[in-house]
């Protein structure tokens, strides 16, 4: 059995702000939730977490005890120390003291705090601070790891130390949930929910959601016009075309490329939008 | 400097609470000093006993109110009746002469009796001794009963305003919804939240009885037990008001708003400052509803009087409903605080959720 969510509905002020979203958490994987903002994200962290209950579709998770969250918010205490942040969670928690104190020296070792243990958190710079909130979340080693956005807005160096605490958490037997809004960092997880609207675009792992790409992929130096103006975005310095399968495009200089995990999400996206725009077109 | 004023204009206008109040404050204010704001004591309710008590009840002028007549009564009962808060002013009749006592933890109604009394002498029939004499806080000294007082306000203090603030400062911080998905009940953190604060004031609370008993002479008469129990039960409405305050409010601005709205008219209609008696009855029955009324008359009966628990039981007895009151609707705003979001079907799967490997 593996912890996670099915057909979860939650609206908001009468608009739905996940519809009918899946997700199976299994112990030991690293599981990435991956959206723009206001794709559904957060809310359906919160599910899982029990923060939100759910208009429909259920929820499958641990007791509380064996939950780690990590908020948008990053859920640290400003005014208590490193140290004093980690010994509230693993006192609540019923760590006992010996691994407690074990768990943190190797965790604030490994990520470079261990010199800023006396340091009050709000001192910390964000990257950090979200160090500090991912190893508060796991302090008492839980079956299921949620980890909201952890690193929006950290450098490069705290990244890595963060990701090296997520797959610890996993090697551990956790199951983790990441949300990011990053595709190229979504590709550390081994099985990706990529969310737009509330729904869920395309699921698997990274490789398998870039090879389940129909259609072709071309760049081009300038955006094409007329419709295929619709089906290409930017990319760095070039654009991409997306051509679904059966269609035949034009795109002077344009180079057929392999599709990445960007590529994929992004045309997924476009469908969707494509789709939607047919069934407003339908209706009028 | 245009755009400046035109954005402070809109997030004001955004700002309902902080808008509100500039409006309903002054009103407040208004009614509160106009009405309340009074020294003047208009009348005075007595206890006339003794031997001629008939005699001298039937002739007390204005603005004396004669409550009862005991012709059976004496000094003893006088004495008692002053120190278990049952009257302010007590004359002690005899065939010879007339003792007016006075309750000297009432100092607005002590000094205007004093006035009154000597206004009186001079028209007393010749013969007829009247002789004045202050109990419980002899030399009407204000520190005698503004001590008290302030020992009460601190707990008010410490009890509504820091507590409403550490509460908010959680959800501020986005701390609060770490709580609520912790293994913690809410009255885990309801309490947890709060006993620090009740430390701190009861501590705050000792230090100014201690330092003013050792800087002002300030008397300390009756049981600390019997004070301790009113300022548990009193401690007990206040941090229910704090939680209270910080449950309904977003962030710290806000529950200062808040926290000065409910404390101004305590600090002013609790008899702490202004007499209660000087109120008027619509003005007066505010002061009734605000638990600062029946906390600042127990420090002050059990400090200054030496008033037993007995003769004060009734203050105690509200200072427990208003609590209970109060501490329930903290309790349920505070657990709606740190329950999950949503409506609809409220419980997920009961077979799943909480289900452990």
């Amino acid at each position: 059995m593996s912890w996670g969510v099915r057909d979860l509905t939650v609206r908001f002020g009468g608009h739905p702000a996940l519809a009918g979203v899946s997700l199976d958490a299994p112990d030991g994987r690293v599981t990435g939730v991956v959206g723009g903002d206001g794709a559904g994200k957060t809310t359906l962290l919160r599910c899982l977490v029990g923060a939100i209950r759910p208009d429909e579709g259920e929820v499958r998770r641990p007791d509380a005890r064996r939950v780690g969250y990590l908020s948008s918010t990053s859920g640290t205490y400003p005014d208590l120390t490193v140290e004093e942040n980690l010994d509230f969670a693993a006192t609540t928690y019923g760590v006992p003291p010996a691994e407690a104190r074990r768990r943190m020296a190797e965790h604030l070792e490994r990520t470079g705090l261990a010199q800023a243990r006396g340091r009050l958190a709000g001192d910390l710079s964000g990257g950090m601070r979200q160090k500090l909130g991912v190893i508060r979340a796991m302090v008492h080693r839980p079956a299921l790891l949620v980890l909201d956005e952890p690193t929006t807005g950290v450098d490069p160096v705290s990244r890595a130390d963060l990701w090296w605490l997520v797959a610890h958490a996993a090697a551990e037997g956790a199951a983790v949930v990441l949300a990011t809004a990053y595709l190229d960092e979504a590709e550390r997880a081994s099985w990706l929910v990529a969310l737009d609207d509330g729904h869920v675009l395309a699921e698997g792992s990274p490789d398998q959601i870039a090879s389940g790409l129909s259609g072709t992929i071309r760049t081009a130096s300038e955006r094409p016009d007329g419709e295929m103006a619709g089906r290409s975005w930017r990319r760095g310095a070039r654009w991409r075309v997306w051509t679904p399968p059966g269609a035949e495009d034009v795109v002077p200089d344009g180079d057929v490329v392999d599709p990445d995990l960007n590529d994929a999400v992004t045309v997924a996206a476009l469908i969707r939008e494509l789709e939607l725009s047919n069934e407003r077109g339908g209706v009028s | 400097m245009w755009a400046m004023i035109v954005k402070e204009f809109r997030q004001l206008r955004r700002d309902r609470r902080t808008l509100a109040m500039m409006i309903v404050l002054p009103i407040v204010l208004l009614v509160v000093f106009g009405y309340a704001a009074s020294f003047d004591v208009k009348s005075i309710p007595v206890r006339v006993i003794g031997a001629a008590a008939e005699r001298l009840a039937t002739a007390l002028p204005d603005p004396f109110e004669v409550e009862s007549v005991d012709t059976a009564a004496g000094r003893a009962e006088a004495e008692r009746a002053l120190r278990d808060g049952e009257v302010p002013v007590v004359f002690l009749t005899s065939e010879t002469g007339v003792t007016v006592l006075l309750d000297g933890s009432q100092l607005f109604i002590a000094t205007s009796t004093k006035a009154a009394i000597t206004a009186l002498s001079e028209r007393a029939p010749q013969g007829v001794a009247v002789e004045v004499e202050v109990l419980f806080n002899p030399d009407l000294e204000t520190s005698a009963i503004m001590v008290p007082g302030l020992a009460a306000m601190i707990l008010l203090f410490v009890g509504t305003i820091i507590t409403s603030l550490g509460v908010v400062r959680e959800r501020q911080a986005g701390t609060l919804e770490q709580l609520a998905v912790m293994p913690l009940s809410p009255t885990d953190v309801f309490l947890g939240k709060i006993a620090p604060y009740f430390v701190v004031a009861a501590v705050d609370m000792t230090v100014v009885i201690l330092a003013g008993m050792w800087l002002f002479d300030v008397p300390f008469r009756g049981s600390v037990l019997a004070f301790g129990l009113g300022a548990l039960l009193f401690l007990f409405v206040t941090l229910g008001l704090g939680v209270l305050i910080s449950s309904v409010s977003e962030n710290q601005g806000q529950a200062i708003q808040l926290a000065l709205l409910l404390l101004l008219p305590q600090i002013m209609l609790s008899g702490l400052i202004f007499p209660l008696s000087s109120m008027p009855p619509g003005v007066r029955w505010i002061g009734y509803l605000l638990p600062l009324t029946y906390f600042v008359e127990i420090a002050r009966g059990i400090m200054v009087r030496g008033a037993p628990i007995t003769a004060l039981w009734p203050l105690y007895a509200y200072l427990a409903v208003i609590g209970t009151v109060v501490f329930g609707l903290a309790t349920l705003r505070f657990r709606r605080s740190l329950a999950p979001a949503g409506r609809g079907r409220s419980e997920p799967e009961p077979a799943l959720e909480g289900a452990s490997r």
